[in-house]
């Protein structure tokens, strides 16, 4: 049995962990497996339904008002007790913040290894193997569990969503018996970033920019593209974040986050070696500089060599134009 | 504090595909930036609340370099964990090490900080999987932390947002950036880390049996990522060059 792991945020299961769901699906079926999902917290069970039109045949619910907020102990304990009562062969997680602060600790409880952040996943003789970026990105590595179970987080944006179908399975509740301090870590409050932007990591398109932008408020300009562009994000290199010109959220790179959208638009960005290590698994780059010699170039489907602050204006315009068609 | 020695991130990283490992020579091994900004917070709660600071690693002698930073930096104490086997990419190895040195060799602490991920594993594995051994509180990827008494609160970054997480210490802290500013080595304090001991403690002095660190993880293979190919590049005129790049974006990669 592969359970998977739904993650709920503002009263949604996330992308992430639904694109995870289909993953696991797909590859339960090649391995004649069977794929279950479970959800913790508190009043959830309005979500139950969801998880059945992405593949999974069962629903676990971990109810206690305990686990209203997420806390990494006390999820961990609610998930424990029931991996320990239906023993799945694999275990998935979504690699998000929640995700990766999650499935780390219920992998060392339950003594087994974890592969984290993979982004691609084989069925090989009824089991898994997992690759997973390191360096960023500047290396790939394969890996094969020899525990049981096998314990997996998979990035978000780079497993494809499965088309919601009519699904119908087993919701299956369950009360968690957890003490109140076995809840260590709970999360008191969730405080939102202005216009409460999305990440980076799961956009479909990131607009970054780097030293060329000059300034804090040169980034308005980059945030009008952004807003244009369906479900895109402001990204950013490290130079200009460590120049304050913005948040570090943004930072792409490998001190920073590592991308893989759709497309990639680098303005101003020179492409250093540990920039390129995080966005370089885009589908489609495209890039201006004024230095015909950037690196950013050598990765970028679409070049121009330019000065941002003239370029983007008018495709501000001609992406309005073919937007609105 | 637990720091590991990594290559740092200017490397050009290149495999050896008999062994499936990254090939060390020439490259520059560095304290890895996350744990930077750990070394830094534990200074300052030290220098704000007392204390003292002492850091760890676990790795090949070579990692007494890295300590020798930390001690640079003003930290008390240094020990290295001498562990020769090389990079594992297996969380639950080196979480196992470290719980094992807190459950026998040093039981008192009140803050366990780590940087959030080291980077070239990039797990960000190790410091849940210790607080999840020593059944501790753990809040990761920390932009800021407070200590007052035996009370800790702590934000962590998450998609688009931030978590405040509230509880008791001892606890797990990771640290993102943005934690603090982390201070150069002064001269004074490279030579008088100069001069302090680094001792060493052996998988064995901690009753670590080989079998109890077997691996979990088996490595298939490594790899480079596929080389791109750089695609068109034009010089026009910015209104002509923006139409061009639009077309683009709708025709030939269909994104929008």
């Amino acid at each position: 049995m592969i359970l998977v792991y739904m993650e709920c945020r503002d009263g949604k299961i996330k992308k992430s962990s639904l694109e995870t769901l289909s993953e696991a699906k797909r590859k339960g079926d090649e391995m004649s497996m069977e794929t279950t999902s479970v959800l913790v917290g508190h009043g959830v069970d309005a979500l139950a339904p969801e998880p059945f039109r992405y593949g999974a045949s069962k629903v676990y619910i971990l109810e206690n008002a305990l686990l209203g907020h997420y806390s990494p102990s006390g999820y961990t304990q609610a998930l424990l007790s029931l991996v320990k009562e239906i023993k799945p062969e694999i275990i998935l997680f979504a690699a998000t913040a929640m995700g990766r602060d999650l499935s780390p600790r219920l992998a060392a409880k339950l003594g087994v290894s974890l592969a984290a952040d993979c982004v691609e996943m084989i069925a090989k003789d009824g089991k898994l193997e997992v690759k997973r970026p390191i360096f960023a990105g500047k290396a790939f590595a394969s890996f094969t569990f020899d525990t049981s179970p096998q314990m997996a987080s998979l990035r978000p944006n780079v497993f494809s969503l499965a088309e919601p179908a009519e699904g119908q399975g087993e919701t299956i509740k369950k009360e968690v018996s957890i003490a109140e301090d076995q809840v260590k870590d709970k999360v008191v409050e969730t405080l939102k970033a202005e216009g409460a932007e999305l990440d980076v990591t799961e956009a479909d398109i990131v607009v970054s920019g780097g030293r060329g932008v000059k300034g804090p408020e040169n980034f308005d300009l980059l945030r009008e593209l952004t807003d244009i562009l369906p479900h895109a994000a402001l990204g950013a290199s490290r130079s200009a974040v460590d120049a304050e010109w913005i948040d570090h959220q943004h930072q792409v790179g490998q001190t920073g986050k590592t991308v893989s959208p759709n497309l990639y638009m680098a303005f101003g960005v020179s492409g250093a070696i540990q920039h390129l290590a995080g966005m370089s698994s885009s589908k489609y780059i495209v890039a201006v500089n004024k230095d015909p010699e950037a690196p950013i170039f050598k990765v970028a489907d679409f070049g121009i060599v330019g000065d941002l602050f003239q370029v983007i204006p008018p495709l501000k315009e001609e992406l309005k134009k073919i937007l609105s068609e | 504090m637990f720091v590991k020695r990594v290559p740092d991130t200017e490397s050009k990283i290149k495999i050896n595909h008999e062994t499936n490992s990254i090939i060390e020579e020439g490259l520059n091994f560095v304290l890895s930036p996350y744990d930077e900004y750990a070394v830094e917070e534990a200074l300052q709660i030290k220098e704000a609340k007392g204390g003292s600071v002492t850091v760890f690693s676990v790795g090949p002698d070579e990692a007494k370099t890295t300590l020798k930073k930390c001690l640079a930096m003003g930290a008390d104490e240094a020990v290295l964990i001498k562990d020769d086997t090389g990079e594992t990419f297996d969380a639950l190895r080196t979480a196992k090490i470290i719980a094992q040195l807190l459950k026998t060799k040093y039981t008192e602490f009140d803050l366990l900080l780590f940087g959030k991920q080291s980077v070239g594993a990039d797990s960000a594995q190790v410091p849940s999987m210790v607080a999840a051994m020593l059944d501790l509180p753990q809040v990761n990827v920390v932009t800021e932390l407070e200590v007052d008494g035996n009370a800790g609160s702590a934000i962590r970054e998450i998609e688009g947002a931030r978590e405040k997480v509230a509880f008791k210490l001892p606890a797990v802290i990771s640290a993102q950036k943005g934690l603090n500013e982390p201070r150069y080595e002064t001269l004074k304090g490279i030579m008088a880390a100069k001069r302090k001991e680094v001792p060493v403690i052996t998988l064995g002095d901690l009753g670590i049996q080989p079998d109890d660190l077997a691996a979990n993880l088996r490595m298939a293979k490594m790899e480079s990522p596929p080389v791109r190919e750089s695609g068109k590049i034009i010089e026009d005129e910015p209104a002509v060059a923006a139409k061009k790049l639009a077309e683009f974006l709708r025709q030939d990669a269909k994104v929008i």
